[in-house]
């Protein structure tokens, strides 16, 4: 195994000095596009985003909770993913791997550091009554890049979704949707640059994955401002490098923006 | 109020409407997409590959593992927790025991045929949607097998035999409702899932079982044309 991923690595690095990708792109391409809408009914909100050859599937519950003692007029968000083995031969059953939970937290943090939900107006009475919007994140073909897919998936179904209908005496009917939507006031957008060899690329394919040396999660809201970032990778990166992949990221993420509309 | 039409519309022999595609999912070795009615089913087998823990290999044959998953946002009402319960633990299993007998691992040593099922959206009937998507991913994966496996469930609303029970049908109150979940080789008749919740007699029992094997036959039928469509 080690010795194929290093003929793999080989081979993506020659690939890259010349230009080119495995699969034909450019080092700061990014692979097609597609998000659907209302994918499944019984969510508050969904949406499937295939983007290449990934396809990921985000939808949102909401449920009328008990806030938190310290934060009694706010509402809460719960962002998971789930690693479907259906997804990829590599992935197993079993509780969220680290894999897994790094990505809910990313993207968790996008979200929450943009502030881009109103966790106020997620408030039906102080004290006692809030919304909690929970997003899940299920990936169903997973060709690379997860993360980044998932939290425009995650994005996607957030502003697909719609209050269910509530009774005055706080009894939640899941089978009317209000048209009332969860105000969102901004869109973050996460992007990971991945470091291989000298070379920065986004959008990476399973095997391009497989041999990078770092990578960084840049979450950018519509003004060019950062709200989240997140380093990992064996390698350490200079700060002259961390501005190229900073930079990357803005470019990618405007052209990820375009696509949400 | 007697049971006199369905919520839908259909007829009481009436399957929900149906659509099946073949090799949905890239990476896996063999992939199907089933739905029928608002029920929706990705199927997605690996394998045979090397089985662990280890312990668990046979050298005789392979062994065929299910796992059935509801997606959190899939069902009407609370969010289902991830991971797995009971429920989904003893579905996966009679999946495995719907699909087995069709299936021949005996030249797969040590080895595991996976299947994951999972449901985007749900409106009753998904053990049989599973396994109906299950038996033409495992074609699609080139395991060899005997026949097809298609699935439904079918049962008695009030005074009513129906096939394909949608949510509303299996909690209606006004009347005794049963619920039969069946699975079936197509080629033989034989039936390789069966279980039962509800109230029914033995007579109406006979006239369920009859019509769900004329109606597994349609099923087996979108199941054929699906996998040569994507060997066209």
């Amino acid at each position: 195994m080690i010795k194929m991923s290093k003929a793999l690595r080989t081979h993506i690095l020659n690939s890259l000095d010349k230009g080119m990708r495995l699969d034909g792109r450019k080092a700061d391409e990014i692979r097609d596009i597609k998000i659907e809408f209302d994918v499944t009914k019984n969510a508050e909100g969904s949406a499937k985003v295939t983007w290449g050859e990934t396809e990921v599937i985000a939808g949102v519950k909401m449920g009328l909770e008990s806030p938190y003692p310290d934060s009694p007029e706010d509402g809460n968000l719960m962002v998971n993913a789930e690693l479907l083995p259906l997804s990829n031969p590599e992935f197993e059953t079993g509780p969220p791997g680290i894999q897994a939970i790094e990505m809910a937290r990313v993207i968790d943090r996008g979200i929450r550091e943009s502030k881009s939900i109103d966790t106020k107006k997620l408030c039906l009475k102080a004290g006692e009554k809030v919304w909690s919007v929970m997003v899940d994140i299920l990936p169903i073909n997973d060709a690379g890049n997860l993360l980044d897919v998932g939290s425009v998936a995650a994005i996607a179904a957030i502003k697909n979704a719609k209050f269910p209908e509530v009774s005055k005496d706080f009894e939640v009917d899941y089978k009317t949707k209000s048209k009332t939507g969860i105000p969102m006031k901004q869109e973050p957008i996460e992007v990971t640059v991945y470091k291989i060899g000298e070379h920065l690329i986004v959008d990476p394919t399973i095997d391009e994955m497989k041999v990078y040396d770092a990578r960084l999660t840049v979450a950018y809201i519509a003004n060019g401002d950062i709200v989240a970032m997140q380093k990992a990778g064996e390698e350490a990166i200079t700060i002259d490098v961390i501005g190229k992949m900073v930079e990357l990221a803005h470019t990618t993420s405007e052209k990820i923006r375009a696509k949400l509309g | 109020m007697a049971f006199t039409k369905r919520p839908d519309g259909r007829k009481f022999e009436d399957l929900r409407k149906m659509e099946a595609k073949v090799g949905v999912i890239k990476r896996a070795d063999g992939s199907a997409w089933f739905k029928i009615g608002d029920t929706e089913a990705y199927a997605a087998v690996y394998g045979p590959r090397e089985l662990y823990p280890r312990f668990m290999q046979n050298p005789q044959k392979g062994i065929l593992r299910c796992h059935y998953n509801m997606m959190p946002f899939s069902g009407s009402g609370d969010r289902i927790r991830p991971g797995g319960n009971r429920r989904s633990k003893e579905i996966s299993f009679v999946t495995m025991n719907a699909l087995l007998p069709v299936l021949d691992l005996s030249k797969f040593s040590n080895a595991v045929v996976d299947v994951f099922i999972e449901f985007p959206q749900t409106d009753a009937g998904s053990r049989c949607a599973g396994i109906t998507a299950a038996a033409m991913a495992l074609a699609d994966a080139g395991i060899p097998m005997k026949d097809l496996i298609a699935a439904v469930a079918v049962g008695r609303v009030d005074d009513k035999v129906v096939a394909d029970l949608c949510y509303d049908e299996e909690a209606y109150e006004d009347g005794p409702v049963a619920d039969i979940p069946l699975a079936m080789l197509p080629a033989s008749g034989k039936m390789s899932l069966l279980q039962m919740d509800g109230e029914i007699g033995k007579e109406q029992l006979m006239q369920a079982l009859e019509l769900g094997k004329k109606v597994m036959k349609e099923i087996h039928v979108l199941q054929t044309k699906a996998l040569k469509e994507k060997y066209k």
